[in-house]
C-alpha cells in the first residue's frame, strides 16, 4: 500500500542552505567574469542549478534500496562510460575528460562515478558478514573503487580520482577496521610513496612541489597559487565589494570561475564573507551528518555519510588549494563553481541524502 | 502520485529478506559519526585560520603584492617587409622609432588633455583616434603617437607610473621609411592605419582595427607579403611602471622583402626630367612587361602618410588641386592625340586599306560626313611614312575612314588599349576604346561617322592611360607581342602574353614611321635624337575639348603626349611621356629623350660595379 510522503518530509533546511550558496555561486561567477568571454557562464549556471533542482527531484522519488539493488549495473555502466570519455573524449585543456553531447553541451563522467562509489560503498559494506571489514572485503573494495580511479586518473585527472576515496575511507571507518590493517595500511603507504614518486607525471609532481613552495616556480605551476594567495589578501578583513576585485577582475587568475571561485570571492568579499560561507557550507554538512544519525538503516546512514565525506573532501581540497595548504588539483567547489557536471552531481548526490531522509519513518 | 513511490523494499534487495547476521541498527556507528563531526570542524577551523592569516594577519604584504601586480600587454609590432628594385637597392625601408600607446583598461578620461598636451597633439585629434576604438575589447592598445621627439620619450617616461598616467606607454616599433622628394611614391604606394569604413569591406576583413596596412600602391597591392605579423609581450609592472617580469613574449614575425622591377636610377632622372610639372612617365621593357620606371606628377611625401596620418598634412594632400595622390600612370584617362596614329597606321596595313606606297593628298583639311576636318599644315601629298612624321590628320582621316570605328577598335584592342593592363598595382582606370557596340551599350545611341574621323587622330570618345600607351607601343615594336606590364620581379612573365600575328613588313613600316618622326629633318620630334641611339617615337598634342569651346577658353592647354621606344630594332625599353597642358607633342618628346638617354648612359655604365642610388633617403632622426 502506497504511503504518500508529503512535503514537509524534505529536509527544508539542507535546500535552502544549498540553494542559498548555489546564489553566492552565480553572483560571484558574474561578478568575476562579466566583462570576459565567459561572460556567458552565470546564466548558464543557474539553468544548472535549475536543472540540477529537477534530477534531486527525480532521484528522490526513487528509493534508495532500488537503487542500491542496481548498483552491478550502474557500475557496470559507470565503467563503460569512463573507458568511453578515455577514447573519444574532447581533448580539453590537454585532458580528454569530458563526452561532447547535443546542443554543445559536454558530460564529465567522472563527476557522476562519485555518485555511483558512494551507493557502490555503501551497498557493499551492508553485505559485510562480519562486525568488522576484514581483508577480503576490504581488497574487494579497493579493487571495485581503484578500477574507475585508474581510468580517471589516465585522462588525466588526477584530483577527480581522488575524490572516489573519502567514501571509501569513510566508510571503511565506520563498518569498522581491524587496527592491524590500518597499521599494516600505513606501512605500506609509506613503502609506496618513493616507489610511486616516480610514476607520477611531471605536472602531477610539479604541484605537490608548488603546495610546499609555490615560488619555487612562479611563473610555472606556481602562477596560480601566488596569484590566488595575492587575491585572498587583497581581500582583507570586508573585501573590495563585488566587481571590485583588481586580481579577479584584470585576470591575473585564470579561469576565475571554476576551480579559483572561491579566490576571487574572498577577493571580494572579505574575511567576513568567508567565514559567512564557509559557516554556510558547515551547516549543509552538519546537515547531512543529522541524516545519516536519523537513516532508518545502515544502507541510508553509509549513503549519507559517504556523501557527506564526499563534500567535505572536495571543501578541504579546493578552499585550502585557494589559501595554498593544498596542492593545486582542479577540484571544484560544490554547488559554487561553475560547471554543469558537478553540479548536476552535487545535486543528485543531495537527492540521495534526501532520499534517505524521506524515508526515515517506514517501517 | 506516485510521486514518492510506496516501494520501500524493492524485490532485488531487500535487506530483510537477508539472513540476520547482526542487527541492521542505524546507530550502531553514532560514536564513529561523532568523530566525523570533529573532524569536519578541525578540517574548517584549518581553512579559516588559513584566510585569517591571508586575509587578516599578512594583509598589508599582500595589499603591496597586488599592487605591485599589474599585467600590461605591450605589443610588438612586426616590421613590414623591405622593397628592393630590380639592382637590389632598397627603395623603402623601416627605422624604429618610439611609439606612445594607451592601455584602455586602465585609462582615464581627465588624463588626456594632459597627456595630448605633453605629446604635442590635438585633443580632437586624440579624441576621435580614442573613438575608433570604441567597440573593441578593453585590453587592446591604441597607439596615440609615433615617431616621438626625444622631448616627447621623456615625457611619457617620466609620466607613467603608477600615481600619474599609468595608462601611458612606450614601446618601439618602426616606422616607414619611403625615398624623399616623394621618389616613386605612386608606385610604392602608402601605409595606414585601418580605417572605420575598411572593416567591413572584404579586402580587409582579415585585419583588426588599428593595424597598420597597405592603402596605395605596391604598398597595398602585395601588403598580404609585406605585412608580418605582430607579437604581444605581456608583463608584470610595479607602481613605477617598471617591468618586473615578463610573463609571456610571443615575438613578432616581420613581413617580407621584394624586389621590383623598378630601376631607381631611370625613376629618378624620370622625375627630375617631368620636374614636377602635371604628367606622366613611364618606362618598360617590351620585351618582357618589366615597368623599369612610372612617374606620376606632382607627387606627394608618403612619409608623411607612413602609418598614422597627421589631419593636416592629409588636409593638404586632399586639398590640391592638382591631385598628387592620382596615379596618372594608371589613372589618367586621356585623348592620346596623335600618339594613337601609329596604332591606325599598323590597323590599316593589317586590314589591307592601305599600303606602305598609299597616299592621300593633304590640302590642310578634309570633308568627311558634311564636316571639315582641319589639319594643321597643308603637306601636299603624303605617303605613310611622312604622315606619321610630319603627324599629317588628313592622312589618317583616310585611313579611318576607310577601317570604319569597328575594324579600327578591334585592331586597337589588340595592343591592349581600352582595357586595363592588369599590372600589379591597385585601382587601374581602363580607358576607353569606343566602337559602335560601345556606344550603343554606353550611350545608347547610334554611332556617327564623323566620330570615327576625330578617333582616328586619337580624339573624340578614345581615351587611354600612359602605361596603355607605353604597353601598345612597345608591344608593336618587338612585333606584336604584349606581354603583361609588372612591378614584382620574380614573377614568371613568360606567358600570358597577347599576340597579333601582323606581317613584319607592315611593323616595319609603321616603326620606320616613327623612327622618321625622331630622326628625319622633317619629323615632329627632331628634339628628341639621340646620338647613337635610334630613338623612335610619336608625338602627340591632344585636345581637352572642341576648337570651339578651347577658342574662348585659353586657359585650357593642349595636353602633350610622346610614345617611342629604342632601339629600333630589336628595341629594349618603351616609353610613354605624358606632360599636361605642355601644348605641344615636342616638349614630352624631349622628356622621353633624356629618360632613354639614362637608360643607354647606364647601359654602358654597367660593366662598373652597381652604384649606390644618389638621392638620399631620410635620414634617421626623429620625425616631428
Amino acid at each position: 500500500m502506497a504511503t504518500y510522503r508529503s512535503f514537509k518530509d524534505i529536509d527544508w533546511a539542507m535546500l535552502v542552505l544549498t540553494l542559498t550558496l548555489c546564489m553566492i555561486g552565480i553572483l560571484q561567477i558574474y561578478s568575476a567574469t562579466h566583462d570576459s568571454i565567459w561572460k556567458d557562464a552565470w546564466w548558464k549556471q543557474i539553468i544548472y542549478v535549475v536543472t540540477g533542482l529537477m534530477l534531486m527531484w527525480i532521484i528522490m522519488t526513487i528509493d534508495y534500496h532500488t537503487l542500491l539493488g542496481q548498483v552491478p549495473i550502474l557500475y557496470i555502466v559507470l565503467i563503460v562510460l569512463l573507458i568511453v570519455t578515455f577514447i573519444m573524449g574532447k581533448k580539453v585543456f590537454g585532458a580528454s575528460r569530458w563526452i561532447p553531447m547535443p546542443l554543445g553541451f559536454r558530460l564529465q563522467i567522472s563527476e557522476f562515478a562519485k555518485l555511483v562509489i558512494v551507493l557502490m560503498v555503501a551497498r557493499c559494506l551492508t553485505e559485510l558478514k562480519g562486525d568488522t571489514v576484514e581483508l577480503w572485503d576490504l581488497l574487494r573494495l579497493i579493487a571495485l573503487v581503484g578500477l574507475p580511479m585508474v581510468l580517471v586518473m589516465k585522462q588525466p585527472d588526477l584530483g577527480t580520482s581522488l575524490t572516489y576515496l573519502p567514501a571509501l575511507i569513510v566508510g571503511i571507518f565506520l563498518a569498522g577496521l581491524r587496527w592491524q590493517y590500518v597499521l599494516g595500511f600505513v606501512v605500506l603507504l609509506a613503502i609506496s610513496i618513493p616507489i610511486g614518486w616516480p610514476l607520477l607525471l611531471p605536472y602531477q609532481k610539479a604541484r605537490l612541489a608548488t603546495m610546499v613552495d609555490p615560488y619555487a616556480d612562479p611563473h610555472g605551476t606556481g602562477y596560480q597559487v601566488i596569484q590566488s594567495k595575492i587575491a585572498v589578501g587583497q581581500g582583507g578583513m570586508w573585501g573590495r565589494g563585488a566587481t571590485h576585485g583588481t586580481q579577479t577582475q584584470l585576470r591575473f587568475l585564470p579561469v576565475p570561475h571554476t576551480d579559483f571561485i572561491f579566490s576571487t570571492f574572498a577577493e571580494e568579499h572579505g574575511f567576513v564573507g568567508v567565514v559567512v560561507t564557509m559557516g554556510l557550507y558547515f551547516l549543509l554538512l552538519m546537515q547531512l551528518v543529522q541524516n545519516a544519525q536519523t537513516a532508518p538503516d545502515r544502507a541510508g546512514m553509509y549513503i549519507c555519510m559517504g556523501v557527506a565525506s564526499v563534500f567535505l573532501f572536495h571543501i578541504l581540497v579546493n578552499v585550502g588549494m585557494v589559501v595554498g595548504q593544498m596542492p593545486v588539483t582542479g577540484i571544484p567547489l560544490p554547488l559554487l563553481s561553475s560547471g554543469g557536471s558537478s553540479m548536476w552531481s552535487m545535486f543528485l548526490m543531495l537527492g540521495l541524502v534526501n532520499n534517505v531522509r524521506l524515508r526515515r519513518f517506514v517501517n | 502520485m506516485p510521486i514518492f513511490t510506496a516501494k520501500t523494499r524493492d524485490p532485488h534487495f531487500d535487506l530483510q529478506d537477508k539472513p540476520p547476521l547482526r542487527d541492521d541498527d542505524a546507530k550502531f556507528a553514532s560514536n564513529k559519526i561523532t568523530v566525523f563531526q570533529y573532524i569536519t570542524v578541525a578540517i574548517f577551523l584549518f581553512l579559516i585560520a588559513g584566510f585569517w592569516r591571508l586575509q587578516v594577519q599578512d594583509v598589508t604584504a599582500y595589499r603591496e603584492a597586488a599592487d605591485r601586480n599589474r599585467i600590461k600587454s605591450l605589443p610588438l609590432p612586426a616590421p613590414r617587409g623591405k622593397i628592393l628594385d630590380r639592382d637590389g637597392r632598397v627603395i623603402v625601408d623601416n627605422h624604429s622609432t618610439f611609439s606612445a600607446i594607451l592601455s584602455r583598461s586602465n585609462f582615464k578620461e581627465e588624463h588626456l588633455p594632459s597627456i595630448a598636451e605633453g605629446l604635442h597633439m590635438d585633443m580632437e585629434e586624440m579624441e576621435s583616434r580614442l573613438k575608433r576604438f570604441k567597440n573593441q575589447p578593453s585590453y587592446q592598445t591604441v597607439f596615440i603617437k609615433e615617431g616621438l621627439t626625444p622631448g616627447e620619450i621623456q615625457f611619457v617616461e617620466s609620466h607613467n607610473d603608477q600615481d600619474t598616467f599609468p595608462e601611458l606607454e612606450l614601446i618601439h616599433s618602426s616606422k616607414r621609411m619611403y625615398p624623399q622628394y616623394g621618389v616613386a611614391a605612386h608606385v610604392l604606394g602608402y601605409t595606414g592605419e585601418m580605417s572605420e569604413a575598411e572593416l567591413s569591406t572584404p579586402d580587409f576583413a582579415q585585419f583588426n582595427q588599428g593595424d597598420v596596412i597597405g592603402k596605395a600602391g605596391i604598398e597595398r597591392y602585395y601588403n598580404d607579403i609585406l605585412m608580418g605579423q605582430d607579437g604581444v609581450k605581456s608583463v608584470i609592472v610595479d607602481n613605477k611602471g617598471q617591468i618586473q617580469e615578463t610573463l609571456s613574449n610571443t615575438q613578432a614575425i616581420p613581413g617580407k622583402t621584394i624586389q621590383l622591377t623598378l630601376d631607381l636610377d631611370i625613376q629618378i632622372v624620370a622625375e627630375l626630367v617631368l620636374g614636377g610639372r602635371r604628367g606622366s612617365v613611364v618606362v618598360l621593357d617590351p620585351r618582357n612587361g618589366e615597368i623599369l620606371a612610372m612617374v606620376s606628377s606632382p607627387t606627394y611625401d608618403p612619409n608623411k602618410f607612413a602609418g598614422r596620418i597627421r589631419k593636416a598634412d592629409w588636409a593638404q594632400i586632399i586639398n590640391n588641386p592638382d591631385n598628387p595622390l592620382l596615379n596618372r600612370a594608371i589613372q589618367a584617362q586621356l585623348a592620346p592625340g596623335s600618339t594613337f596614329k601609329p596604332i591606325v597606321a599598323m590597323a590599316g596595313l593589317e586590314a589591307g586599306v592601305i599600303t606602305e606606297n598609299t597616299t592621300f593628298f593633304c590640302p590642310g583639311s578634309a570633308t568627311f560626313y558634311g564636316h571639315t576636318y582641319k589639319c594643321h599644315s597643308r603637306h601636299g601629298s603624303v605617303s605613310l611614312r611622312y604622315a606619321l612624321a610630319q603627324s599629317c590628320d588628313v592622312y589618317f582621316y583616310n585611313v579611318g575612314n576607310l577601317l570604319g570605328i569597328d575594324k579600327l577598335a578591334e585592331y586597337a584592342g589588340m595592343t591592349g588599349l581600352g582595357q586595363k593592363t592588369n599590372v600589379d598595382l591597385p585601382s587601374e582606370k581602363s580607358g576607353i576604346l569606343p566602337s559602335t557596340q560601345w556606344k550603343a551599350r554606353q550611350v545608347r545611341t547610334k554611332w556617327f561617322g564623323g566620330e570615327t574621323i576625330s578617333v582616328a587622330i586619337g580624339q573624340g570618345a578614345l581615351i587611354v592611360t600612359p602605361l596603355q600607351l607605353a604597353a601598345a607601343v612597345g608591344g608593336i615594336a618587338v612585333g606584336g607581342i604584349w606581354p603583361k606590364p609588372h612591378l614584382l620581379k620574380d614573377q614568371a612573365h613568360v606567358d600570358p602574353s597577347r599576340k597579333a600575328d601582323w606581317q613584319p613588313n607592315h611593323i616595319l613600316n609603321v616603326v620606320g614611321g616613327m623612327y622618321s618622326v625622331v630622326n628625319d629633318n622633317f619629323g615632329t620630334a627632331t628634339a628628341a635624337r639621340l646620338p647613337g641611339i635610334e630613338f623612335c617615337g610619336k608625338t602627340g598634342t591632344a585636345q581637352l575639348a572642341s576648337n570651339d569651346y578651347l577658342a574662348k577658353h585659353k586657359e585650357i592647354k593642349d595636353n602633350a603626349w610622346f610614345v617611342g621606344f629604342a632601339p629600333r630594332v630589336n628595341p629594349e625599353i618603351a616609353i610613354v611621356a605624358l606632360f599636361e597642358a605642355g601644348e605641344h607633342g615636342k616638349d614630352a618628346s624631349v622628356i622621353a629623350r633624356n629618360v632613354a638617354k639614362a637608360y643607354f648612359d647606364k647601359k654602358a655604365r654597367t660593366r662598373r660595379p652597381p652604384q649606390v642610388a644618389y638621392l638620399p633617403f631620410s635620414r634617421r632622426t626623429v620625425d616631428n
